[in-house]
């Protein structure tokens, strides 16, 4: 008889218990799906379970929070330091919660239009949830592996979800496959630094790297390949050719949480790995980001004016929006590092909000993704167009919305580490941004409305979810003291 | 109250919005009347200011202060000084008679227009009082939304473009700007050992000439666009042209004020050194005679009325970064009295295109001749407006223009003599465009029949010609309340300027022998 306990402690169990209540709600959903409600008009009734998911899953880390804050310890590791809850961890999960819940409750409606609304789909954001907790929280390479490829599948599939759209499925394909060929890189990374350390701990291989000199050819190696799977799941250029393709393909909803919870874990993982076991060949990363960073804010502004589809243009956005979150890392000291936790936060309800009043455009028979089918929006739904505005110019970065907070800190982190010419050009883009944003407001507040076209089909959740995120976007710009703070308990180390 | 009087006087129009939202759109007219009572009780609830305000009492008067980003080190800080009073009063005023005159000019979406226009009173008046900086920029860039949407949904053929393009420049402008206000931030951290952007902490400041200079040069091009001075003018006219009345009205009266506010305020104060630094005012005198004489030109060869005064802002605004530049107590002080004189006359000449645009519909101004024969009050009221903008003395165009013309002439006189040229100029273009759309015989059948102006209409320049003339009559008050605070601007870029003996500020009140009639 082998005692289990040893193999799973208590610590072990605290650690992960977010992680277990979005398995075991999804393994609900799924089973519930199939027995209880056959009929799809009353699958809307999953949302509870997805709400009580969240419910636990946010009293869990709010669990661990408040254990941190009682022993006053810095982290909590489990399962022999392979998971680190941390305020970073924290942080980020709460962000990756917020939006699966914002999404979830304004899916409903547009799933149901598509003819595609089935018990599957929340299952499969609380599994890609339950990857992502594994994401911020893995401190060893398979864990952090296995968080990637489960939130990676979901998203694979849910992309595709639209069965009968051959844009779905193509998007699906490109993004499946592209997405493996990347995970392959990193992988080969992994290999090569567990070469080096002789362990899959990020703290072991840290060390390793660090004895060795920084231009090493092997760290080199590790370093490249590392960077091109991460660095595709961000979508920075020149790794960012999936991004628009899926954006338009993915039903809207997949696409803002693709959008936010994806590029946010991604993040996560991303700092988990560049400020660990690759801190000390910081020389030899730092100018290599610089020059993707760069291209990545040049190719995604510049790509993003001539785009007619608003899901493309917000793609193209999302990848300047990867680049300012890169220039944080460049800068790299605790402002930047706040900086990027920050800009993901607000980040969130900016682009969730976006891509929701495109979600509020999908009726019978019109897509909605067009800037063509927002024209006149002012005149017929007010609201929406005004939402959308403080949106556009949250994601441009103009105050008082909470888009500024966001580039505040990466603009003053570069300046802090003297990185004048970045921060020139970061600036400048704002005033690109600003112009394809404004396409947008453009055709909303310009245009005369196509008065053919049917009412829109707002449903309350989708409703909810818009006024949560215009509420917490102007909210964080007008007093952002509380969320400040709050990002502030990320920093890590 | 007085505590809380600025907050009160920038939260009006706010106020007065969040209860326009609950006006049902339909009723046009009700909705026109709230907002005009908003902006009445704006301009009235900024009255106390004047006679409450203490001239020559040194720093600032009417402060506020509340912690709103302790994180950031940014807070609520408001206050203001001799410059911002006059500029607030002017925000106020301006702001009432442009939302007067829409009454009948915008049929459109009326709700939103004057839901935009407050906003942007806010925003405007924000700018004004705003001592920190942090919130100063909130509100500078705050304004670029609503003034895009004036113009770009209530304006002319071309307003999309004027409105993007508006919004691209000052944007661009101001992000630089950002990067500048955030080294400041950063020394302070770095000397301090706090983080703030409180105008009076970063005072305190001892920058290298070094850095300062690439402060300088990130404010110049956020303060430069705005104003705008030569060569970053060319988003003016378009926005101007293609404005409605009331948005190139507030354009010309206030917004560009906020750039040569900022001068003052921020490049001037937080700048000394670089501020001071040959180079730097060489190349932006140079600038400013270069725009004086280029906007005259310019306006000169126009076709368009609205145009010309466009072009007209470009010239008078060049004397006000002139008059700064100067940097001595009279071309400060003249510069910001400029500054006021502009927009009361400018907000006029732009008033008078709007009566007749909604007449005509046209603002070919070889549509137009003989007029005066037509509408004799409206020839009267233009006439006033193109004097006090021309600089006729005993109006206010004169007084401020004078009083630049000394403190150039004491800066460096070669300056002042190509700036009078500007002058001359000034009274060319304003009186050829008197000449060809008033006098004379009435040569297009079309104007035979204009009616003259409304009460209405007439009620929206009573205040600005008395203004006018009370400047250019008694402009003591003016200088007055102005002393002190030019004084420490003077004081901080120049120490030692006054041997510590106490500025008297010159007070022009000998005819001009010489110049622009």
């Amino acid at each position: 008889m082998i005692d289990m306990s040893q193999f799973y402690t208590t610590a072990d169990h605290f650690s992960i218990i977010p992680a277990v209540m979005l398995a075991l709600f999804a393994c609900a959903i799924l089973l519930f799906d199939f027995l209880v409600f056959p009929d799809p008009r009353q699958r809307k009734f999953l949302l509870i379970f997805v709400v009580l998911a969240e419910l636990f899953t946010g009293f869990g880390l709010y669990r661990q929070s408040v254990w941190l804050a009682a022993n006053s310890v810095p982290e909590l590791s489990g399962f022999g330091g392979t998971i680190t809850v941390d305020g970073f961890a924290i942080f980020f999960n709460w962000i990756f919660l917020v939006a699966a819940i914002i999404v979830a409750v304004a899916s409903y409606k547009y799933l149901e239009v598509a003819g595609e609304h089935h018990g599957e789909y929340y299952a499969l954001m609380l599994f890609a949830q339950c990857g992502m907790y594994f994401l911020a929280t893995g401190t060893d390479l398979i864990t952090l592996f296995i968080g990637l490829e489960l939130m990676a599948l979901c998203f694979y599939v849910m992309v595709g979800f639209l069965r009968s759209d051959r844009r779905s499925n193509e998007a699906a394909l490109k993004y499946l496959i592209l997405g493996a060929f990347s995970s392959g890189f990193l992988v080969y990374g992994f290999s090569v630094m567990y070469g080096m350390a002789g362990s899959t701990k990020l703290s072991y291989i840290a060390s390793a790297i660090q004895q060795r000199p920084p231009w090493d050819p092997m760290v080199f190696l590790a370093l490249t390949t590392t960077s091109v799977g991460l660095l595709f799941k961000i979508s920075a250029v020149p790794f960012h050719m999936w991004a628009p393709d899926a954006y338009e393909g993915a039903p809207t909803t997949v696409t803002a949480y693709l959008s936010v919870g994806s590029t946010a874990a991604s993040m996560a993982f991303l700092l988990r790995i560049f400020l660990g076991p690759l801190a000390s060949a910081r020389d030899v990363w730092e100018p290599l980001l610089s020059v993707i960073a760069v291209l990545t804010l040049t190719v995604g502004n510049l790509a993003a004016i001539n785009q007619t589809n608003i899901k493309r243009l917000l793609a193209y956005s999302s990848i300047s929006h990867a680049g300012y979150m890169l220039l944080g890392l460049i800068a790299g000291n605790d402002t930047g590092i706040n900086g990027i936790a920050v800009y993901v936060m607000v980040y969130t309800f900016m682009n969730l909000g976006a891509l929701l009043v495109v979600v509020a455009m999908r009726r019978a028979n019109i897509i909605g993704e067009d800037l063509d089918d927002l024209a006149g929006l002012v005149h017929k739904n007010p609201w929406y167009a005004f939402l959308m505005l403080i949106f556009l110019l949250s994601l441009a970065g103009i105050p008082p919305t909470a888009g500024f907070l966001g580039k505040y800190y990466i603009f003053l982190s570069l300046i802090q580490t003297k990185h004048f010419a970045l921060a020139v050009i970061a600036t400048l883009y704002v005033a690109v941004a600003i112009y394809y944003y404004f396409k947008i407001v453009r055709s909303m507040f310009n245009r005369e409305a196509d008065a053919q076209a049917p009412a829109l089909a707002g449903s309350f959740g989708l409703r909810f979810a818009l006024g949560l995120s215009g509420v917490a976007t102007l909210g964080i710009g007008l007093y952002p003291e509380p969320f400040l703070r709050f990002a502030q308990t990320s920093l890590f180390r | 109250m007085d505590q809380h009087l600025l907050s009160i006087i920038l939260l009006t129009p706010l106020a007065g919005l969040a209860v326009l939202l609950f006006i049902p759109g339909a009723h046009k007219d009700l909705i026109r009347l709230w907002a005009n009572l908003v902006g009445l009780a704006g301009f009235l609830i900024s009255l106390p200011l004047v006679s409450r305000f203490q001239a020559g009492k040194p720093g600032y008067q009417f402060e506020e202060r509340a912690e709103w980003i302790p994180t950031l080190g940014a807070n609520y800080h408001i206050g203001i000084d001799g410059i911002s009073l006059l500029l607030i009063m002017l925000t106020t005023l301006m702001g009432c008679v442009a939302i007067l005159c829409s009454w009948n000019a915008i049929q459109d979406r009326v709700k939103e227009y004057y839901a935009m226009f407050l906003l942007l009173q806010t925003g405007m008046i924000g700018v004004f009082l705003s001592l920190d900086f942090f919130l100063f920029y909130v509100f500078w860039e705050l304004v670029l939304v609503p003034m895009y949407f004036i113009i770009g949904v209530w304006g002319g053929p071309r307003k999309l473009y004027a409105a993007i393009k508006f919004f691209l420049y000052t944007l661009a402008g101001s992000v630089l700007m950002l990067l500048g206000i955030l080294t400041l931030y950063f020394a302070h951290f770095k000397q301090f050992g706090s983080y703030t952007f409180e105008i009076s902490e970063l005072m305190k400041l001892n920058l290298p000439l070094g850095t300062q200079q690439w402060v300088f040069w990130a404010f110049f091009i956020g303060f430069a666009i705005k104003v705008p001075m030569f060569p970053f003018h060319t988003w003016l006219p378009d926005a101007h042209v293609e404005a409605p009345t009331a948005g190139s009205v507030i354009l010309a009266a206030v917004l560009l004020k906020m750039g040569t506010y900022g001068f003052l305020r921020f490049s001037l104060t937080l700048l000394p050194k670089a501020s001071m630094d040959q180079t730097i005012v060489q190349i932006l005198a140079i600038l400013s005679i270069v725009g004086i004489i280029y906007g005259a030109l310019v306006s000169l060869m126009q076709a368009d009325w609205k145009k010309l005064i466009a072009y007209s802002s470009v010239s008078h605004l060049g004397f006000c970064t002139l008059g700064i530049f100067s940097m001595n107590p009279n071309g400060i002080a003249g510069s910001v009295l400029q500054q006021v004189n502009h927009g009361i006359s400018t907000g006029m000449l732009f008033l008078v295109i709007g009566i007749i645009y909604e007449r005509r519909h046209t603002r070919e101004i070889k549509e137009y001749g003989g007029l005066a024969h037509v509408m004799p009050k409206f020839a009267i009221i233009f006439a006033i407006a193109m004097l006090s903008s021309a600089g006729l003395p005993l109006l206010n165009g004169f007084v401020g223009e004078f009083t630049i013309m000394q403190g150039a002439f004491e800066a460096n006189p070669i300056w002042a003599a190509f700036a009078v040229t500007g002058v001359i100029l000034g009274a060319a273009y304003l009186l050829w465009l008197y000449q060809r759309t008033m006098l004379g015989q009435v040569t297009n059948g079309k104007n035979l029949t204009i009616p003259d102006m409304t009460a209405r209409e007439v009620a929206l320049f009573v205040p600005l010609i008395a203004w006018s003339i009370w400047i250019g009559i008694y402009p003591k008050p003016y200088f007055d309340i102005l002393r002190q605070p030019v004084a420490e601007i003077v004081e901080r870029v120049r120490p030692g300027y006054f041997g510590g003996a106490v500025q008297n500020a010159a007070i022009p009140v000998a005819p001009r022998t010489g110049g622009g009639q």
